[in-house]
This record gives structure tokens, C-alpha cells and sequence, in this order.
């Protein structure tokens, strides 16, 4: 059931080529007025800062349209064929498996148009995977309340970026120790437990409170 | 007699207001007299709290029960909360000034934990306002209460493992229970704690019922 509905998500992802390019697209054009605007003079925490800044505002708008299509019939039909926590589950797997690439394009990019600061890659890999998988849990369930609020664009931004911001603090003081090359044995354990606890926690909440979301 | 209660609240917030700045306070530094601001800014968070835990209760009831009196008191505790956030800010900001010298500083897990709660009050009414039908507010507005104070929690709880505060227990400065250990002081803080919570209780309790005459007179 979950893997036929992931590969339902994926089947519509790529049917409709326009949402993937135009999230490329977006990237990389935000990335590139970055660019222009600080002429390559970054220190290391403004790096860090603006990689993440970006990060979140392309995951806010990408994931916003994440429920925005099941509405109407569609909605009707998920509703008649799936158990609503099977969904939210398929959803928030696939947005994160999205958001992975989604950042490691975001990635790849800000390090080509800007450059590439990271000295301990390997725990800045490990950081951008949490990350996104954490990012994508909160964003899932908010673009499902976000679809119910009718008539208020912001509204999807609104919700986010107050239950955003632990997360957010916590992955830029992580990401800051990979950027400045700490070693490993220097490295914040307990803030990566935290990371991996909140991406659990997220998800254990989306999974409590979606059914009661489900029903119109 | 259930106006009990509310007798009590206005009789400890009185007394605590007035021998809070007659009563004798251990002199330490930077603090100085600034401590008697303990009786006034801690409590009147601690009714915000309150609050801010009277709507999450009520919200969850929402879902289980989905009743929509459930939701109105949802809201009419999160109106509290919210209204106790501002003299929370005021006291607060104004000891700021006179003891690190600055009316906000964004160094401090509780000033950002406070900044963050109040956005996401702002965002639950925002919500709130933007869905029309009674029942579909009632369930979403509730979903969202429960996950965002569950985050905020997170928040706090994580937040001084980042920065440390400039707040009396944290960070290597004096620990709260320092000052507590203080009879004199405790004699008067405990008494407005307990008043101004009484006192939110009562806030909420008139908040409810001009919902209940409101949606009577619609119907």
C-alpha cells in the first residue's frame, strides 16, 4: 500500500515535467541573484546563514503545493482508497526523498555560482540528509492544513516558520561545525540526536493528527 | 461559591503588588531593587503558560470529542495567553534595560522561545480567520495548536542546550532558587503565581461566556 502510493507520487512527479524543472529553475535563479548581490565576499557564517535561508524558503514554497492537488475528486478518491495514516506516511516519505535532492541540487549549485565552504563533508552530507527529512515532516502536515485554508497565500509560510525555527537553529549551529571543519571527535553528538529525535518526533505527529485532518 | 476564586486572585495580586515593593530583598549585584520585578514578570508568564496549556488540552478534547465549544474555549484560552504575553514583554523588557542594558537581545533562548510562541499564536488566529466553515476550523485550527505547542516545547527544552541564557539558572549565572531560598521573597512570589493564574482562569471564564450569549443571539 505505502510503496504503491509512493510510486503513484513519483509517477505524477515525472508525468508532470513542469513542477521539476520549475523547481530547478527556482534554485538555481535564487542562487544566482545570491550570487550577484554578494559578489562571492562571504564569510564563513554568512555562507552558512544564506545556504540555509535559502534551503527553507525553496523547501517552504516546494512543499506547499505538496497537498494543494488533492482537492475535489482526487481527494474524494484518496479518501474512498487509502487509510488516511498510510497516506501521510506516503507523502511525507516521498517529500522527503524530494527534499533530498531538492537540497543536494541546492547544494551543488550555491557551491558552483558562489563556493564551496564546507570542510568536513561528510558531516555537512550527513546534516543536509536530516535536514531534509526533517524539513519535509513539518512541511508535510502544514501543507495539508496549509490546503484547507482557503484564500490566504501566505498562509503556508505563516504556519511554517515558527514551527520551523527549532529545527532550524539546530541545523545551522550543526551545519556551522562542518563548514568550520571541526573533526569528528569534536562534533556535537547531542545535536545530532536531537536532529534525528525531532525528525522522529515530526513524524510520530504527523502520523497522530493527520486522520482528523482527512475528513471534509 | 464560585466566585471564590476570583475574590482570591484579586486579593493575592493586590497584596502582592503592594508588599512586593514594601518588603526587604537581598542585595546583589546588577539586580539591586530590580529583583521585587520577580513578583510581576515571572508569574504573569507563568499564566501565559497556563493559558497557552488550557487551549492544547481544549484542542485535543476538539479532536477527540469534536464538539465546538471545545474549539471556542481553544481560542478563548490562546486570546488569554496571548493578551498575558504583552505585560510579560513589557516587565521583561524593562528589566532588561536595567540590568544588561538592552531592551531586546536575541542572545537568549527565553526571548526567542517568546518571540517564536507569539508568532505562533498570530499564525493559529491567522488560520483561524481563513477557514469559514465552523466544524472544518474547529478540526484544523485544533490540529495545528497541538502540533505547533508540542515544537514550542521542543524549542525550549533544546534551546538552552545552544546559547545560554542571560536568565537567572542558566548559563552559570545565579540560579533562580538562589533568590527563592528567600523567605521574605518567597512569602510574596508563590502568592502571585497562584493570583495571577486564578486571575487568567477568571479572564477566560468571561471570554467563554460572552462566546456562549454570542452564539446564542446568532442562532
Amino acid at each position: 500500500m505505502l510503496s504503491s502510493l509512493i510510486k503513484k507520487e513519483l509517477l505524477l512527479e515525472f508525468r508532470q515535467k513542469s513542477t521539476i524543472g520549475g523547481v530547478v529553475v527556482y534554485v538555481v535563479g535564487t542562487i544566482f541573484v545570491s550570487a550577484l548581490c554578494f559578489k562571492g565576499k562571504l564569510d564563513k557564517p554568512t555562507w552558512n546563514a544564506l545556504f540555509w535561508v535559502i534551503s527553507l524558503f525553496t523547501s517552504v514554497t516546494i512543499s506547499g503545493k505538496s497537498f494543494l492537488k488533492e482537492t475535489g475528486g482526487q481527494a474524494l478518491y484518496n479518501y474512498l482508497y487509502y487509510a488516511p495514516r498510510h497516506f501521510i506516511l506516503a507523502k511525507t516519505l516521498y517529500n522527503m526523498l524530494f527534499m533530498l535532492g531538492l537540497s543536494l541540487i541546492t547544494f551543488f549549485f550555491y557551491g558552483f555560482f558562489i563556493k564551496n565552504e564546507v570542510e568536513n563533508m561528510g558531516l555537512f552530507l550527513l546534516v543536509l540528509t536530516l535536514a531534509s527529512t526533517g524539513l519535509a515532516g513539518v512541511l508535510s502536515l502544514m501543507s495539508a492544513i496549509a490546503s484547507k485554508a482557503s484564500g490566504n497565500f501566505a498562509i503556508m509560510s505563516i504556519l511554517s516558520f515558527p514551527v520551523l525555527m527549532p529545527l532550524i537553529l539546530v541545523i545551522i549551529r550543526l551545519s556551522k561545525q562542518a563548514v568550520d571543519g571541526i573533526e569528528w571527535a569534536g562534533v556535537g553528538f547531542d545535536l545530532i540526536a536531537i536532529l534525528a529525535a525531532l525528525n522522529v518526533l515530526t513524524i510520530t505527529l504527523s502520523f497522530l493528527l493527520f486522520p482528523y485532518l482527512w475528513r471534509d | 461559591m464560585k466566585h471564590w476564586y476570583k475574590i482570591t486572585s484579586v486579593l493575592l495580586i493586590l497584596y502582592t503588588l503592594v508588599w512586593g515593593l514594601l518588603n526587604t530583598v537581598p542585595r546583589l549585584d546588577i539586580l539591586n531593587e530590580t529583583i521585587r520585578n520577580v513578583y510581576y514578570h515571572v508569574p504573569i508568564w507563568f499564566a501565559m503558560l497556563f493559558m497557552m496549556t488550557v487551549s492544547v488540552i481544549q484542542s485535543i478534547l476538539t479532536l477527540n470529542k469534536s464538539e465546538i465549544t471545545n474549539d471556542t474555549k481553544a481560542y478563548n484560552a490562546a486570546l488569554v495567553g496571548f493578551f498575558f504575553s504583552i505585560p510579560g514583554l513589557l516587565t521583561g523588557s524593562v528589566w532588561a534595560k536595567y540590568t544588561w542594558g538592552t531592551w531586546w537581545t536575541f542572545q537568549d533562548p527565553k526571548l526567542n522561545g517568546v518571540a517564536i510562541s507569539i508568532l505562533i499564536y498570530l499564525a493559529y488566529f491567522i488560520l483561524r480567520f481563513s477557514i469559514d466553515d465552523e466544524i472544518k476550523r474547529a478540526r484544523i485550527s485544533a490540529v495545528y495548536n497541538v502540533f505547533a505547542f508540542v515544537m514550542m516545547n521542543v524549542f525550549i527544552m533544546i534551546l538552552p542546550r545552544l546559547t545560554d541564557s542571560l536568565h537567572p539558572g542558566n548559563g552559570g549565572n545565579p540560579a533562580f532558587s538562589k533568590y527563592d531560598l528567600d523567605s521574605d521573597m518567597r512569602m510574596v512570589f508563590y502568592p502571585a503565581v497562584i493570583g495571577w493564574i486564578l486571575f487568567s482562569y477568571w479572564l477566560f471564564d468571561i471570554k467563554n461566556r460572552i462566546s456562549t450569549i454570542k452564539n446564542k443571539l446568532n442562532d
